[in-house]
């Protein structure tokens, strides 16, 4: 995210920004790009916002003038059907007009440049642009070329700040503080933009997170069975050699989507042997510790990195994080974009709570 | 111009060549070296126009094994008339042109333009490298030997590696009847296949695919095991791994004719510079990260095998130095990371950046100067390089304590793109002589200094 006070950068690796940041005069964000640079009491800020956002999203009239006259355009070069609804749907419940453009039927088809297309964008005057792209930093990118609020909705295999902000809301409210809690990850980490925002917002949040995946789908510098260091910027991380290691005494248990190209790539012999050996089942949750919780971030393999059996069962919050996603992003794009208050992120600490 | 007497009195002369490194004067006459005087008179002789060399040093002018003119083809990325200039700036007298040109220099009447026109509308001279395949295809060899005879002075197929051994193989066999060394780059790119920067934390951190150093150093392997088996002249084009100097080192020891060079980035720069921050690391990723002005191939490398290569150049391992001058246009990379084009602009920021390693003690002046003329000179055998008597008179003037802001709006190259744009150098050339003839002077630029047309 672009703050003022931390974006120069100049801290050298390791040194934690964010203590430093919560003691400082915070200038509001223009941008949510990704959380590293997020406090927790900003992020608490956003959670305890969308707590009042969700209120709203269970009403029988959903609407709110907040953004009343705010324009927020989707711009998603990605095909997606939870992350742009719910950005569109909380863009609409809080007033706002929001303009849906996708890259296959824009003039992206005809060739236009990602340039090109936000200058255009950017001229007929918008508050926010919420991007999806393919290629990890497209959004900071676009930041440094438009004046309206830019909204990170997925980028390549960078980041994914709204999917961990709901993944945080969705723990908060079944676990509450999720201190000292055990957070397994198991799947792709190496292509996820969910397993990187993730594994840094849990860790924010004071919980310890373990990963499992296949040792062809993590960097090739890190080692199954070790912790990672603070140089690598996931310190703290472990690395599990398996996946019963993972999930034995997790608090939450988080399967990722695993993608018929991982195969096809030679990361994996199948799809088969990866459910056999990293699939989440009744059995691998019987591991974790007694009432853990059960997510996936959509859209799922059922009988491949989840059977059916827990993706539907009593442990299982996957619908409940779509839920959530709506009330997670009013928080945000109200954080943002909500008129006379240029951003709530980071310029209201003194002032929490349900500002709906 | 060919009567022009010149004196370039009083400065540090050093011809790693002729083994000089002394106080002397530098005279010229009819566009050859007429002499490099035993000491200093501080003042020239009658009829010789007079360059005051003291507190600088004086060098045979640099010689580039490695630069994309992108002429003919790609003429709004540079021209032979802009990348001539450049060089200029840059104090190069010699550079050579990569074949990777539309059309590719594979035939001899692509090869025969090119050095027509740069004989016509070049500042400096412009020698010709070929494709060692035809359309750079990796599939039939070019016409080798109608190119030799075009003036080529070697092979290359420039990024595109040549993939199939066998035919690295014939090419190498069939050069040696040439005597002109194969330049591959070396790159397994199925090992890491998609990856935009150099594997590590800092393409882990970024979401960035990252390439592992192995797919070069496999690379290398290969080749100079068939370099040994053919009995061929072998260049190494921008090594940059730590273990690609541990089989650059085998091979050198076992008596295989490789020569090997390296990019001023990958001396100076590592891959920490994708964030953006000039080389420092952030805490949190900001909006100045992804700065695409870093992509380059082979990427720019971690820290440790940054440090390896400086110690190899420093140890005459790496013999030689070459830019890899690769610009390109704004909307090249003015884009994502992953739609950005591999190069950077370096002609004119070549010198100063590498000679920071001079001044941090890591390097030393005369091997610097030495990795950027004799050496290239002897892998080219060619008479340039050196300050001996009846050479032409290819001189640079460097100011060792010249402090410049680099800023590639005022690049001589059509292109603007540099990671070192707003950096701070110390040590510049002041002067670049060509044939006799001064074809930059940084006094002059001083004086009519303003952006790009």
């Amino acid at each position: 995210m672009t703050n003022p006070t931390t974006a120069a950068g100049n801290n050298p690796a390791g040194e934690s920004s964010n203590d430093a940041s919560e003691e400082m005069f915070v200038a509001p964000r223009q941008h949510l790009l990704d959380l590293d640079d997020l406090s927790v009491g900003e992020i608490n800020d956003l959670l305890d916002s969308a707590e009042g956002m969700l209120e709203i999203t269970g009403r029988d009239i959903r609407k709110t003038p907040a953004l009343r006259g705010k324009t927020i355009i989707t711009l998603f070069f990605e095909n997606s059907t939870r992350t742009r609804v719910s950005f569109e749907q909380a863009g609409k419940i809080l007033g706002a007009d929001v303009i849906n453009v996708t890259a296959s039927t824009s003039s992206v088809s005809k060739g236009e440049s990602l340039l090109n297309t936000v200058k255009t964008l950017q001229a007929m005057k918008i508050d926010a642009l919420v991007v999806r792209h393919p290629h990890s930093g497209a959004p900071y990118f676009i930041s440094n070329h438009t004046d309206a609020s830019v909204v990170n909705a997925g980028d390549g295999m960078h980041a994914h700040p709204t999917q961990s902000l709901l993944d945080l809301f969705t723990v908060r409210n079944n676990i509450g503080d999720m201190a000292g809690k055990k957070i397994a990850i198991v799947g792709d980490v190496l292509y996820s933009r969910v397993a990187r925002s993730d594994i840094l917002a849990f860790q924010k949040m004071g919980a310890e997170v373990t990963i499992s995946c296949p040792n062809t789908l993590i960097p090739d510098e890190w080692t199954l069975g070790s912790t990672l260091g603070d140089e690598t910027g996931f310190g703290g991380l472990k690395l599990a050699r398996n996946v019963e290691e993972a999930v034995d005494s997790a608090d939450v248990v988080m399967a990722l989507r695993i993608q018929q190209e991982r195969q096809d790539a030679g990361h994996l012999p199948s799809l088969r042997e990866y459910s056999d050996r990293w699939g989440i089942n009744a059995k691998r949750m019987a591991l974790a510790n007694d009432g853990a919780l059960l997510m996936h971030p959509g859209p799922m393999n059922e009988g491949v990195e989840i059977s059916s059996e827990v993706a539907h069962g009593a442990q299982s919050v996957v619908e409940e994080q779509v839920r959530n996603a709506v009330a997670v992003r009013m928080a945000v794009l109200y954080a943002l974009c909500a008129p006379g208050k240029s951003s709530r992120i980071g310029g209201s600490e003194s002032n929490s709570g349900n500002e709906a | 111009m060919a009567a022009r007497k010149l004196a370039i009195t009083g400065g540090r002369v050093i011809d790693p060549a002729q083994g000089i490194d002394r106080i002397a004067d530098v005279l010229i006459s009819n566009g050859k070296i007429d002499e490099v005087t035993a000491g200093t008179t501080g003042s020239a002789p009658d009829g010789y126009e007079h360059i005051d060399a003291s507190g600088k040093i004086v060098s045979p002018g640099f010689v580039d094994l490695h630069t994309h003119l992108r002429d003919p083809g790609q003429e709004w990325k540079e021209t032979i008339v802009t990348g001539t200039r450049a060089a200029a700036f840059g104090g190069f007298t010699t550079i050579s042109a990569m074949p990777n040109t539309d059309p590719v220099q594979d035939s001899a009447a692509v090869v025969d333009d090119v050095m027509r026109r740069s004989a016509a509308d070049g500042l400096i001279r412009v020698l010709p490298i070929g494709a060692i395949s035809i359309g750079q295809k990796g599939k039939q060899l070019a016409p080798m030997g109608e190119l030799a005879n075009s003036g080529v002075i070697g092979f290359s197929d420039d990024g595109n590696p040549v993939t199939d051994a066998n035919l690295m193989r014939q090419a190498l066999s069939y050069s040696v009847e040439l005597g002109l060394p194969i330049i591959n780059h070396a790159e397994d790119k199925k090992i890491g296949a998609g990856g935009v920067m150099s594997a590590g934390t800092v393409a882990t951190r970024l979401g960035l695919a990252g390439v592992p150093a192995e797919a070069e150093t496999a690379m290398v392997a290969r080749d100079l095991n068939l370099a040994a088996l053919t009995k061929a002249r072998l260049h190494i084009p921008h090594i940059s791994t730590a273990g690609s100097l541990i089989a650059l080192r085998t091979a050198k020891e076992s008596g295989v004719d490789v020569t090997a060079e390296v990019t001023p980035h990958h001396l100076t720069l590592s891959d920490e510079w994708v964030y953006g921050l000039k080389g420092v690391v952030p805490t949190t990723v900001g909006p100045e990260a992804y700065d695409t002005n870093t992509k380059v191939n082979p990427p720019l490398r971690s820290r440790a095998d940054v440090e390896a290569v400086i110690d190899a150049v420093s140890e005459g391992l790496i013999d030689i130095i070459a830019t890899d001058h690769a610009p390109h246009a704004a909307t090249d990379k003015v884009c994502t990371y992953n739609e950005a084009a591999h190069g950077i602009n370096v002609l004119e920021t070549a010198f100063s950046s590498v000679f920071q390693l001079v001044d941090a003690g890591k390097i030393s002046v005369v091997r610097l100067i030495e990795s950027l003329t004799s050496g290239p000179a002897t892998i080219l055998r060619k008479d340039i390089g050196s300050l001996k008597k009846g050479f032409s008179a290819d001189v640079v003037v460097i100011d060792p304590g010249s402090k410049w802001i680099v800023n590639p709006e005022q690049f001589e190259s059509k292109s603007v793109n540099s990671p070192l744009a707003g950096v701070e150098l110390t040590g510049r050339v002041v002067t670049t002589i060509y044939q006799g003839e001064t074809v930059f002077d940084l006094s002059d630029v001083v004086a009519s200094a303003g952006a790009k047309q």
